[in-house]
């Protein structure tokens, strides 16, 4: 262990705002791609599902346009 | 080798094999993050000249080394997919072209928090830190044209035309220190001899890069199976799985 205490730690050797500004935005920017990319399939299916659910809506009504005229 | 190859060209058994992948990269890439970072943080010995500022290093070095990295495999999916007309391809450079952008941000924006209290400036307009910016906006160049077509084969040989014309800024980037009078630093690690940085500091350094690596490779795996399902919504085994993902 290179720190003697937790706010030795957190000082950093006086660099404490250089070093945790950069692994925090780091985080943010890693933790925020991550889940974008986890939430696409989601968004992806419900997309192809409604597309699905259009098209069976447009066939019955056109099987029963038919069976109308 | 096409042959053995080709079935994974597939797109349903693309999906399934990155569906596999995927918890083994997530969980080793958690592993080698939390190990190097936690190692760099606390254990590695403080720098004689520049103190406890350069454990910047643990996420600056893998960030930038993986920008380009990332860049190669992406130009390299590519070039399979407009050589070859792999559309799986296609899709693998989609699903990293904003890994690498993003990726490439952290290495800039680290390297400007590090060169504040180093060099006494965020910024300077020499050739390393100029043509890592180039690579960014190539990232975000790939991205907007791919996102640009509604045809998506189109989208993707424009999309792959600019990624392979960008390939030159990779040699540019990578040997600009030695090329160009450069405030940054030329690389510590060396391949063929030995590194000129204490092994203390250097292993967490390695593992960090390694783990960027597995992460970057399991985010593409992610964004790889969405972009499958998207290009493939008539098939009727993503139908079955919207259907199943619309009755929850």
């Amino acid at each position: 262990m290179q720190f003697d205490s937790i706010s030795a730690f957190f000082n950093m050797g006086g660099y404490a705002f250089y070093v945790w500004l950069s692994y925090g935005v780091t985080a943010l920017s890693l933790g925020g791609l991550i889940i974008s990319s986890l939430g696409r399939k989601r968004k992806v299916l419900t997309e192809i599902a409604k597309q699905a659910g259009r098209e069976q809506r447009l066939k019955q009504i056109r099987t029963s346009e038919i069976k109308g005229g | 080798m096409w042959k053995w190859l080709h079935p994974y060209a597939d797109p349903e058994r693309a999906y399934k094999l990155s569906g596999t992948l995927l918890p083994w990269f997530a969980t080793s890439a958690l592993l080698f993050i939390a190990t190097g970072t936690s190692w760099g943080l606390l254990f590695a010995p403080m720098d004689y000249q520049q103190g406890d500022s350069f454990r910047i290093i643990y996420i600056h070095v893998p960030a930038a080394s993986m920008s380009m990295a990332i860049y190669m495999a992406m130009a390299s999916a590519s070039f399979v997919g407009l050589v070859w007309q792999i559309k799986s391809a296609d899709w693998a450079a989609a699903s990293m072209a904003p890994i690498g952008a993003v990726v490439t941000f952290i290495a800039l924006f680290t390297g400007a928090t590090w060169g504040k209290p180093m060099w006494g400036t965020w910024w300077v307009w020499d050739a390393r830190l100029t043509s890592e910016l180039i690579l960014l906006f190539l990232y975000l160049g790939v991205i907007s044209l791919y996102a640009s077509f509604e045809d998506k084969v189109l989208a993707a040989r424009a999309a792959g035309i600019l990624a392979l014309v960008g390939v030159i800024n990779i040699p540019i980037i990578k040997y600009s220190v030695e090329w160009w009078s450069s405030l940054h630093q030329p690389s510590t690690i060396r391949i063929t001899e030995e590194s000129t940085m204490s092994s203390d500091m250097l292993y967490p350094l390695l593992i960090n890069i390694a783990g960027f690596g597995l992460m970057a490779g399991a985010i593409t795996l992610v964004r790889f199976r969405a972009e499958i399902l998207s290009r493939n919504g008539m098939r009727p085994w993503v139908r079955a799985l919207a259907e199943a993902e619309g009755a929850k």
